[in-house]
């Protein structure tokens, strides 16, 4: 298994790098200088700016000077824009905020949505299983950029009960909204894959197996079709945490929260290439770690894996 | 005498049922309630994108001056002053503009949705048959691409190279075409076995003939069904790079940048705004998941 | 008293092309000890026939009628009395052994889960007790074997696999259903020779559900021919292959093909399986019959008695079949 986790890691660093390189290439063969928002400095100044910054080195040293930076230091650079800032600051500012929320939406998907799913394929053709469907049905369009006007619409203005946005230290009035918002279309996701493959796991032949042997209905379920109906699911988290980590950009701008995606668009925005390229650098490598997680996982549960 | 009738008369009177593949998916896509409503829906749509610039009465650029000022009230839905769907923030006519991001978002959808089908199925069916160390090589990129957090290398290419509507085409196509590599490689892997592509390949057929005359033909009913299910997912994309303001330009406008609009404008009492964008864009992604799972159930019965 | 004594009974399913009848008032009796081939082509209602006894029916099946079993009536018991009596009294052996055994799950906790349910076994004992009965299938290095997944094993040995966990709890009745179909023909000799033995070793009744008129022969007592989910004909298997009685029959023995005569072509029975949504009033076989008169397509054949222990459902003379 270690050697298998290895073997994994060892792809990943490579990913990660070319990822880096990627962003790098695609920054530096950006038409203008950082700095061209900024009209009629004297090229005097920008000389100076540029040399403060590196920017008139080649490229091999550039990229060089980034990766050893990153690499040893955990030194995304600094932002183009705000020169008493650097990347770093934002990401502290910002990652907990995204984690804070990220978190309880990831967990709210996973264990709601896989709970309603398997209920759903056991109680096939009950109220639950049509209540379960319905949900991932409606969910599937709407996305999070529409299901947060609608939310806080209903929530925030009809209602009054819950604040429209900000984030307060992470009160869970302030949470509570975002993570609906952003956990609801992968929960019915989750729902929608873990009924199908529960249905499927029933009709296998191993379970009528399972239940010529005399096992009781429950014993049946939880030991011998939960695991299998679960490997769809554990595949399904890959995408889901790219599209909840996407997601947070939208969270970000809609409820004020000040995660990273709020400076992920400014950044875009201004042009700021420093600020995009550490985020998207950081984000990369959150994907690719959890991505491994996540094949470790599937291999831990299913023992046609080989290592 | 009874007797007498042969087995063989008995089996020529049974009726036959010799209808082809593609016939009985059809039946069977027309029974699907759920599907022929998606149907209609999206045909409705469709219409609502070509026809609504003949008949309405205000251009989507042009500005309304009796209502700035007083969108609230002069911007209402009404009959009178011919905004049906009412006015913009900035006094706009948003039937008008309802249209052209409806206009907007199906292009996008549907040819975002073809790049990464042609793309993808190519890529698919070459590595599925060729096999070996070329799948290997190929599949581990395809690997490696999916790892990677695609929005916000899009972002940063619309970014870099300027926000085009041609970029976000392109940009979209490119960073879906993943899931439909690997769907058609594997189905290419289970075709390859098939005795008519063996038979080909033993009268010397060559192998890229092969995958364009026999392979990419099988796997045509996935890839439609994919296809027409990857569509609202590209909406929904455009729409999210909209929504953050990063999409299309004004005066082009799509669903996404309207729902960004109306949900800014929301504490104004001007619901119209949200409202109208919102139901289309909800109603078109219904559509197309039902038309989708309709396909699928059509063209795939042991699914069912 | 018979062990397991099935008397008119019926399978159908509710489907959306209709109503399927798989088991058409079926009527047989088995004692303590007994071997019984059920022998027909696919689609003769065989499966369904073993599935209503344990209660494994698909959702959309309904079974009605009678099963007794050791004078119990276990037809549409409720599940929770159902399984005391599944794999404890009744056990049974799938048609692919390929999928019928957990690939997520060791052996050994497959194995030991029943004696654990149904004897109240501690986990240690039942395992003891699985690495036992999978040295009495001749699986080698049994005690290993258990901890290893369905995958690692050939489908001969899986299929050995699911005899030894059929036979943990020593149950009355063993129901084998195709149990060699999947597997290569020298093994399915082996696995034919195993269950004869395990039968006669722990004298267990044993249904036998094939297609296949050849591993018959050698491996049970009776045998009872079925055809759209009806008895066509039932004997003692050496008396039914000497001198079938029924036209279907017939057909079934002049197609396997023989190395003792000399035949120029394989023979067949021409048409096909009977359509279970839409079956004839008379006799299924009718359509296909070579010696089909006035009665056959509109009146069933009784299922009458004659010689030792024999019944036939045909209207013509048992002369007229040769």
């Amino acid at each position: 298994m270690s050697f298998y986790i290895l073997k994994r890691l060892l792809v990943a660093i490579p990913v990660l790098l070319f990822l880096i390189v990627f962003t790098f290439v695609l920054m530096y063969a950006a038409p203008g200088s950082p700095f061209a928002s900024e009209r009629g400095i004297p090229p005097a100044v920008l000389a100076n700016l540029q040399a403060q910054y590196g920017l008139d080195q080649p490229f091999h040293i550039q990229i060089w000077r980034y990766l050893v930076a990153l690499v040893t230091e955990f030194d995304f650079g600094p932002s183009f824009i705000y020169r008493d800032q650097d990347v770093n600051s934002l990401i502290a500012q910002g990652f907990p905020v995204t984690l804070t929320y990220g978190f309880w939406s990831f967990v709210v998907a996973v264990l709601v949505g896989g709970a309603l799913g398997i209920l759903a394929a056991v109680r096939h053709n009950t109220w639950l299983d049509y209540l379960a469907v319905g949900v991932s049905i409606g969910a599937q369009v709407l996305p999070n950029f529409v299901l947060a006007p609608i939310l806080v619409l209903t929530f925030t203005l009809w209602l009054g009960w819950l604040p429209g946005g900000g984030w307060q230290g992470g009160q869970w009035q302030f949470v509570v909204l975002p993570v609906i918002a952003l956990s609801t279309s992968y929960m019915a996701s989750i729902a929608r894959i873990a009924r199908a493959s529960m249905l499927e796991v029933l009709t296998s032949n191993y379970i009528r197996t399972a239940r010529a042997k005399g096992l009781p209905a429950r014993r049946v379920i939880l030991r011998h079709a939960l695991k299998p109906a679960l490997l769809p699911v554990i595949s399904y988290l890959g995408p889901a945490f790219v599209g909840m980590i996407t997601g947070s950009v939208v969270i970000d701008i809609y409820f004020s929260t000040g995660g990273i995606g709020q400076f992920f668009v400014a950044s875009a925005l201004n042009r700021d290439y420093g600020v995009m390229m550490g985020i998207t650098i950081l984000l990369g490598a959150l994907t690719i770690l959890f991505n491994l997680l996540v094949d470790v996982l599937y291999a831990w549960i299913d023992p046609k894996i080989r290592y | 005498m009874f007797a007498t009738k042969s087995v063989a008369d008995d089996l020529a009177t049974a009726p036959l049922k010799g209808r082809s593949l593609w016939a009985d998916a059809r039946a069977r896509f027309f029974h699907n309630r759920a599907a022929v409503t998606g149907l209609i829906v999206l045909i409705a749509v469709a219409c609502f994108a070509i026809m609504g610039p003949f008949i309405a009465p205000w251009n989507n650029e042009d500005i309304d001056w009796n209502v700035l000022g007083n969108v609230q009230t002069g911007g209402r839905p009404s009959l009178e002053t011919g905004h049906w769907f009412g006015t913009d923030a900035l006094g706009r006519d948003l039937f008008a503009r309802t249209v052209q991001g409806t206009q907007i978002s199906l292009l996008v959808g549907i040819v975002g949705a073809l790049i990464s089908v042609i793309v993808g199925t190519l890529y698919g069916a070459v590595a599925g048959y060729f096999g070996g160390r070329i799948d290997n090589v190929m599949m581990r990129v395809v690997d490696v691409l999916m790892s990677i957090p695609y929005m916000f290398v899009l972002i940063l290419l619309l970014v870099v190279f300027g926000r085009s509507l041609f970029m976000l085409f392109v940009g979209i196509g490119l960073v879906s075409w993943l899931d439909m590599a690997r769907i058609a490689r594997g189905q290419t892997l289970t075709l390859k076995g098939k005795a008519y592509i063996e038979a080909a390949r033993a009268t010397g057929v060559r192998p890229f003939t092969i995958i364009l005359r026999h392979i990419i033909p099988n796997l045509l009913g996935v890839v439609i069904v994919y296809a027409t299910l990857l569509v609202p997912s590209m909406i929904i994309y455009e729409s999210f790079i909209s929504f953050l303001g990063l999409g299309v330009q004004e005066p082009l406008t799509s669903w996404g940048a309207l729902i960004n609009d109306g949900a800014a404008e929301m504490t104004n009492g001007t619901l119209w705004m949200l409202t109208w964008p919102l139901l289309f864009f909800v109603i078109t992604l219904f559509g197309f998941f039902f038309v989708g799972d309709g396909l699928r159930d059509a063209l795939d019965p042991k699914d069912r | 008293m018979s062990l397991l004594e099935i008397t008119d009974l019926t399978v159908s399913f509710d489907t959306p092309d209709g109503t399927v009848k798989a088991v058409n008032g079926m009527t047989l009796s088995l004692e303590a000890g007994e071997s019984l081939a059920i022998v027909g082509e696919s689609g003769s209602g065989k499966t369904q026939l073993a599935f209503a006894t344990l209660g494994l029916l698909a959702k959309n099946g309904r079974a009605a009628g009678s099963i007794r079993f050791d004078g119990q009536e276990i037809l549409n018991l409720p599940e929770a009395q159902l399984n005391a009596i599944r794999a404890d009294q009744i056990a049974m052996i799938f048609q692919d052994p390929m999928t019928s055994l957990n690939p997520y799950l060791r052996v050994g906790e497959q194995m030991a889960e029943v004696l654990m349910l149904h004897k109240g076994a501690s986990r240690r004992d039942a395992m003891t007790e699985s690495a036992q009965m999978l040295d009495a299938v001749r699986i080698p290095d049994a005690r290993a074997r258990l901890r290893m997944y369905p995958h690692e094993f050939s489908g001969g040995m899986r299929q050995r696999i699911m005899i030894a966990m059929a036979l943990l709890c020593r149950p009355r009745l063993l129901i084998a259903d195709e149990p060699t179909t999947a597997l290569d023909v020298t093994v399915q000799n082996q696995i034919m020779d195993l269950m004869g033995d395990i039968q006669r070793d722990f004298g267990t009744a044993l249904i036998l559900i094939t297609h296949d008129l050849a591993i018959v022969a050698g491996s049970c007592q009776r045998t009872l021919v079925m055809y759209g989910g009806r008895v066509m004909e039932m004997g003692a298997t050496d008396d039914l292959f000497e001198a079938p009685s029924h036209p279907y029959t017939r057909g079934l023995l002049n197609a396997v093909p023989r190395l003792d005569v000399p035949q120029e072509m394989l023979q067949t029975i021409p048409g096909d399986p009977p359509d279970l949504t839409a079956l004839p009033a008379g006799c299924p076989f009718s359509p296909r019959c070579p010696i089909r008169h006035g009665p056959c397509a509109d009146i069933m054949p009784s299922l009458d008695g004659f010689a030792a222990r024999r019944l036939r459902a045909c209207h013509a003379d048992r002369e007229a079949v040769t």
